[in-house]
């Protein structure tokens, strides 16, 4: 895709900054529609009806509505903050969602950036955000602040771990660490998929990846870093206006960026599942968002089915459960390659 | 009092203690509540029509043009908020006296219903009337101009206090 933007805008550079800029108008409209879509299924959950009014049916166009509002706000910073630290967090913490779209394929054709250490670069880089979230709660100068983004940085780092080697189990198998390589695998019908491979190593390896990656991006039942009613909201209570926005643009980032990771890893990302139908590169990207969005509703789904999980069995689910499995699966799996 | 069942982690099941069959049932609940009846009401298009037995604001039964009351004051010694104020005079009709002025506060006013049980005359009865909304305090003192509706648009009402009191 890189070559043919090339040719025709002629020069590299522009090429380069739309097939930057192109993940980030997949995003927004994404972010807007996955807000609203989280307030619909939430209100039927409910028995109620939710957003009904703006924009005509079913309210479509009430988170239009609200981050016009946001923008419109004024930005408030509050006088005992560190200003700058205050300032720069929520951009450090986008960047670093926004960062993990630099190596996700999107289609056959188009990848931010053909890395040979996709996954791993996914990994480190989200990493970002921890920092960003610390520093938006040591700005702000408020005690929720600071503890939601003390209990973030502690949930974020602790369920890495496990993240990281439940997709390790994977990268045994797929023996590369680039995600197009990884899906070019997976092409074919879908019991190609490596979440059906080397069974049930791999499927206990994607639940493993699946329940850390909701504690990854403080989605029920691990949102303590922004449980309400303990801690107002977390590290981003004493945001208003476009920074709050950006908080909560990174937050909906985050969760494609995991659901993309998941389906790209496990679910043959970009394939289709029935071999040669509906498959190329166009479709590539309507199978590849058809399949992140189906996890970003299974998020949605479980934020209202689950209460919130305490702190101390946050932590018990991390390293009693979840890191010895996630071993017990690269242990399978070693062992099953070796024997072939 | 009923003994209420202690369920310790000890005695889960083997099933149960995996966590994910448990999740999924309680999805399965989440997802079957998406599809039965919602029970919100889209309020300004979608009005409730309350039944004859609601308790709204009291208004005056007017009946040949005229209220009914004749201003024996009986409502306004009942009321227990002091919500009421009536003032009484001479007519020329059969009942002899009527209320020059009869006011309601309406921000005293509690729905108890006491004044509809106490008029000796039915003239003053409670409406399905819910909606009441003022922009001052003035507004909110209800004279006879508001109070009065016509018999027939109280018939339910009537017809409930007839049956029931």
């Amino acid at each position: 895709m890189d070559k043919f933007l090339t040719d025709i805008l002629g020069s590299e550079i522009f090429a380069y900054i739309i097939i930057a800029i192109l993940p980030l108008v997949f995003i927004v409209p994404y972010a807007l529609f996955a807000v609203w879509l989280e307030r619909k299924l939430s209100a039927f959950m409910q028995d109620r009806l939710g957003p009904m009014y703006t924009g005509g049916w079913h309210g479509w166009a009430q988170t239009v509505a609200d981050i016009l509002k946001l923008i419109q706000k004024e930005d408030i910073v509050p006088s005992a903050a560190n200003k700058i630290l205050h300032l720069i967090a929520p951009f450090l913490v986008f960047i670093g969602s926004y960062a993990a779209f630099a190596a996700i394929p999107f289609s056959s054709e188009y990848i931010g950036s053909h890395l040979n250490l996709g996954i791993f670069f996914i990994i480190a880089v989200s990493s970002l955000v921890v920092v960003g979230l610390l520093m938006a709660g040591w700005a702000s100068n408020n005690k929720w602040s600071l503890l939601g983004a003390m209990r973030a940085a502690a949930q974020i780092v602790s369920y890495e771990i496990p993240t990281a080697l439940a997709l390790l189990a994977v990268i045994m198998i797929a023996g590369t660490l680039n995600l197009q390589e990884i899906n070019h695998m997976q092409s074919g019908w879908f019991w190609n998929w490596f979440i059906f491979a080397k069974f049930p190593f791999v499927f206990i390896a994607f639940l493993i990846y699946f329940v850390a990656s909701l504690a990854e991006v403080n989605r029920t039942p691990f949102d303590i870093p922004e449980a309400e009613s303990e801690l107002v909201a977390g590290y981003h209570t004493e945001y208003t206006g476009m920074k709050f926005a950006m908080f909560f643009l990174a937050e909906y980032a985050n969760m494609f960026a995991v659901s993309a990771i998941a389906a790209a890893v496990f679910l043959g990302g970009w394939n289709s599942p029935f071999g040669d139908f509906m498959s190329g590169p166009i479709w590539g990207v309507f199978w590849f968002v058809t399949k992140g969005m189906f996890f970003i509703v299974v998020q949605m789904w479980l934020r209202w089915t689950l209460p919130r999980t305490r702190v101390d069995q946050l932590m018990y689910i991390s390293w009693k459960v979840l890191t010895p499995w996630a071993f017990v699966c690269i242990f399978g799996i070693g062992l099953w390659i070796m024997l072939q | 009092m009923a003994q209420t069942k202690i369920t310790r982690t000890s005695d889960l099941t083997f099933w149960q203690k995996l966590y994910i069959p448990e999740i999924i049932k309680g999805m399965k609940i989440t997802i079957r509540q998406m599809f039965l009846p919602k029970f919100t009401r889209q309020y300004p298009e979608e009005r409730w029509n309350p039944p004859a037995s609601f308790r709204g604001r009291p208004v005056l039964v007017e009946e040949n043009g005229k209220e009914r009351c004749v201003a024996c004051g009986l409502c306004s010694r009942v009321c227990p908020a002091l919500a009421i104020e009536v003032q009484a005079s001479e007519t020329e009709l059969n009942k002899e006296r009527y209320p020059v002025k009869f006011e309601i506060n309406m921000l005293r006013c509690i729905f108890c219903g006491l004044c509809e049980e106490a008029c000796p005359e039915e003239a003053i009865v409670m409406s399905k009337e819910y909606e009441l909304t003022f922009n001052n305090q003035e507004e909110a003192i209800f004279g006879k101009d508001k109070l009065l509706i016509s018999k027939e648009n109280l018939k339910e009402r009537l017809e409930f206090l007839r049956q029931y009191r």
